[in-house]
């Protein structure tokens, strides 16, 4: 069961970071030309690839006990910040993702650069599609290392990983647009919600906490954060209502006086 | 601004985010459940409080910060 979540939280988090990379790479692939975006990709996809598989074996050497307290506290940081723009976009307080506008924007900046030809490679080109797949991917990589590492499973994350770089590779190359109908807020949701339960599990056994349930716990903790943020939005969303309710009676009470 | 600068930060960024009490919440919660149990409680319950705590902390300072 947590061998699937596992490869699921992979998934979704590479999921959406390679919708986000994909509009950098489609805006400059149309503007410039694909071969140097595509280097520029590929070269990135090459040093993520890299960084996990020289960090994976060397998290070996560290004490199994230290290596959980570490990527516990770390998945928990970076979980409690992809649930916290989740809920606050989910309750309207945060603006949605929104790929064509993103793209729009990226394809103006483009068209607008200046060109720097060296070695036959458009170097605006490579170095943005370069950066925006490497700091995309940068988070995924962690994620994979740490879970892996932690379950002795990399090769489950990795291909979690995969499956999405090849299925947005894929969606990108034959709908050749942003993938703008892609429910991002709604897969952010899940990995917070994923990489917070993860990283509770595996801080509290690293700081000696034996669970009751033993890996049963991960499920139940899922559960309990689903249902926390769940009420969270439905209060958060009744708070903005209220306040914006409130802000049109005070303006129409302007208006007649 | 020297490429030190910029390195540290860009990995501050990466790793506490926009929300620096979050990384400082975790790190105390986890350090108090290690104590705790060390002292023989099992304290598996501190870990999903605190996370409840900072969560609303978080969202609350978020949209104060948002004007809302």
């Amino acid at each position: 069961m947590s061998n699937l979540l596992l490869i699921l939280a992979a998934f979704l988090a590479s999921g959406v970071e390679m919708v986000e990379a994909l509009t950098i790479v489609l805006a400059l692939g149309v503007t410039r030309g694909w071969r140097s975006a595509l280097i520029g990709a590929a070269v990135a996809a090459v040093a993520l690839a890299v960084i996990i598989v020289l960090l994976g074996p060397a998290l070996a050497f560290i004490p199994i006990g230290v290596l959980r307290l570490v990527i516990g506290t770390l998945l928990l940081i970076f979980g409690l910040q992809w649930l916290r723009k989740a809920i606050l976009r989910a309750s309207g307080y945060k603006a949605l993702h929104d790929e064509e506008a993103i793209y729009r924007q990226e394809v103006a900046e483009a068209r607008a650069a200046g060109q720097v030809v060296r070695a036959g490679i458009d170097w605006y080109a490579f170095t943005l599609a370069f950066k925006g797949v490497f700091l995309e991917g940068l988070e995924v990589a962690f994620i994979v290392v740490a879970f892996g590492s932690t379950e002795g499973g990399i090769p489950l994350a990795a291909t979690g990983a995969a499956l999405a770089f090849i299925i947005v590779g894929l969606a990108g190359l034959v709908i050749h647009r942003p993938l703008s109908q892609v429910p991002e807020n709604t897969m952010k949701f899940a990995v917070g919600l994923m990489l917070t339960t993860f990283g509770i599990f595996w801080g509290a056994e690293g700081a000696g906490v034996a669970w009751p349930g033993s890996d049963l716990a991960i499920v139940a903790m899922l559960l309990f954060l689903m249902l926390v943020s769940l009420v969270a939005v439905r209060l958060l969303q009744a708070q903005r209502q209220q306040k914006i309710s409130t802000a049109a009676i005070h303006l129409e009470a302007e208006v007649k006086s | 601004m020297s490429y030190l600068v910029r390195f540290l930060e860009f990995w501050y960024d990466f790793i506490v985010g926009d929300d620096w009490t979050v990384a400082i919440g975790v790190l105390v919660a986890l350090g108090l459940t290690a104590l705790l149990t060390r002292q023989g409680l099992d304290a598996w319950w501190l870990m999903p409080v605190a996370v409840v705590v900072l969560l609303a902390l978080s969202l609350s300072r978020a949209i104060r910060r948002a004007g809302g």
